[in-house]
């Protein structure tokens, strides 16, 4: 017991540093990875309600292929298939052999990819729970479309999203992990490492467990506040009905 | 695109769908299976509905790939286990995918029956209980269809879920569809012919399932159809 407190502390035999700096990692992929869903589920969202036929078809094609592919998949498309074609650019331009990519641009791009497509159908429920009146209000009074956007449509549509929104955080933070199969010291590949150096696999393996935990909690805890502050002021919901 | 590569490719893919199969079928049904066993214990008492709570927060709360590494490479190091009668099944890779899958499923799966129970309207238990039926009966034919039908839509997305999840079995070594798609990119290095081919696999296998789940739960609801409703409008 002593020595799994020793291996998993801050001294020199101990892991500490090297599973914290990890854990941040997995934090900063998960970020990047949930910005950058947020950015594509705001398109998406905007091409399915206000698109034209061309982009809201073409939303509703990504929606439906990527819940269809596995997360795994779309990591190795993204990395293998990334260095694929940068190697074939780089050879074009006299180059030769392959180039290494980032890890952590392709991880995060495909995970923001996956997000995407669910974070769409999330802002897309959120925006039609926006009352019509309001939209009409803003519409009368002369508003343009971007100041809308800004004052009436997000305020009110991010509220009701949040809680899906919080959803599709938790899932990223999980998908996170994957990002592990390009070799990217986050916190799975960090166990991983340290697993097998100190042949105690499940201890290492149950910290990382922790660590994850750790994250999903705390940010579940984040998001239930953040839902509280939004609803201050609002009445209060109806249970069933 | 090489059109003859992915020709050669896509056979090559497809000797993998038995085992992408079967490592779903299992898992789901194990899965299905311990979460009515959650829902008993959660029912039966205060103790358990804590046990209940904690397994899935547990699960719910950790990547499927960690706890497939903690089963399948943190078993060993416990010597008793290694030298105990369990130990041959253990080491297998695909015993190991099953029971992280199978204990990650009821997890989830779980909880969607306790949404699908907790829609049950108290008539219909009222009505059968008055009706004078056992538990076990009232449980066999008013409570469980019910719950069924109404979880039916989020257990079809968790039953797609899981046939995607089959895919990190090939982390550890099982020759899956998207392990098999691995090996070939290692020796073509044609990533994206090779992984495009296993993504429209796998998008195949999740629509029919998405049909499938659509047409039962057209079926399961006859009695909602608009042919029927005669409620005004």
């Amino acid at each position: 017991m002593g020595e799994a407190f020793t291996l998993l502390g801050f001294g020199p035999e101990g892991w500490g540093h090297a599973l914290l700096t990890a854990g941040l990692t997995t934090l900063a992929v998960s970020a990047c990875a949930f910005a950058c869903g947020l950015v594509l589920g705001t398109l998406c969202a905007w091409a399915k309600i206000a698109g034209p036929p061309v982009l809201r078809r073409a939303a509703d094609i990504y929606g439906v292929v990527l819940r269809g592919i596995p997360d795994l998949l779309v990591i190795y498309l993204f990395y293998f298939g990334g260095r694929q074609i940068v190697t074939a650019i780089a050879n074009q331009f006299g180059h030769t052999g392959p180039v290494e990519i980032s890890g952590f641009v392709a991880g995060s791009l495909a995970i923001g990819l996956i997000s995407g497509a669910a974070q769409a159908e999330v802002l897309r429920g959120a925006f039609h729970a926006i009352p019509p009146g309001t939209l009409e209000a803003a519409r009368v009074t002369g508003m343009r479309r971007w100041t809308m956007f800004r004052r009436i449509i997000a305020p009110q549509a991010l509220r009701t999203a949040l809680p899906g929104l919080g959803n599709q955080w938790q899932s990223v933070i999980k998908e996170s992990a994957l990002v592990s199969v390009t070799g990217l010291v986050e916190t799975l590949r960090a166990v991983s490492v340290a697993a097998n150096s100190t042949e105690l696999p499940f201890l290492f393996f149950l910290a990382g467990g922790a660590i994850y935990l750790a994250i999903t909690t705390v940010s579940g805890l984040v998001f239930r506040f953040a839902e509280w502050r939004a609803m201050r002021g609002q009445p209060a919901m109806r249970v069933g009905g | 695109m090489d059109l003859a590569f992915i020709a050669e490719v896509f056979p090559k893919l497809l000797a993998g769908l038995p085992l992408t199969l079967s490592l779903a079928v299992l898992s789901l049904s194990g899965g299905a299976v311990l979460a009515l066993m959650l829902s008993g214990l959660r029912a039966s008492s205060w103790l358990g509905a804590q046990f209940a709570n904690f397994y899935v927060y547990i699960f719910r709360g950790t990547p499927l790939l960690i706890q497939i590494f903690l089963i399948y490479y943190g078993l060993a190091q416990f010597p008793a286990l290694r030298h105990s009668l369990l130990w041959p099944l253990l080491r297998e890779p695909y015993v190991c995918a099953v029971l992280a899958l199978m204990l990650n499923d009821a997890a989830y799966t779980s909880e969607i029956l306790r949404g699908g129970l907790r829609a049950v309207p108290s008539g219909a238990i009222e009505a059968a209980k008055v009706a004078g039926m056992s538990r076990p009966t009232m449980l066999r034919r008013i409570v469980l269809p019910l719950a069924f039908r109404q979880a039916l839509p989020a257990y079809g997305a968790e039953v797609t879920s899981m046939v995607k999840a089959t895919s990190l079995a090939s982390v550890v070594t099982l020759m899956e569809v998207t392990g098999l798609a691995r090996a070939e990119v290692s020796q073509s290095y044609r990533a994206i012919e090779v992984f495009l081919c296993a993504a429209v696999i796998y998008l195949v296998l999740v629509t029919l399932i998405t049909r499938l789940v659509h047409w039962l739960e057209a079926r399961l609801s006859t009695h909602r159809s608009p042919a029927l409703d005669r409620s005004p409008a």
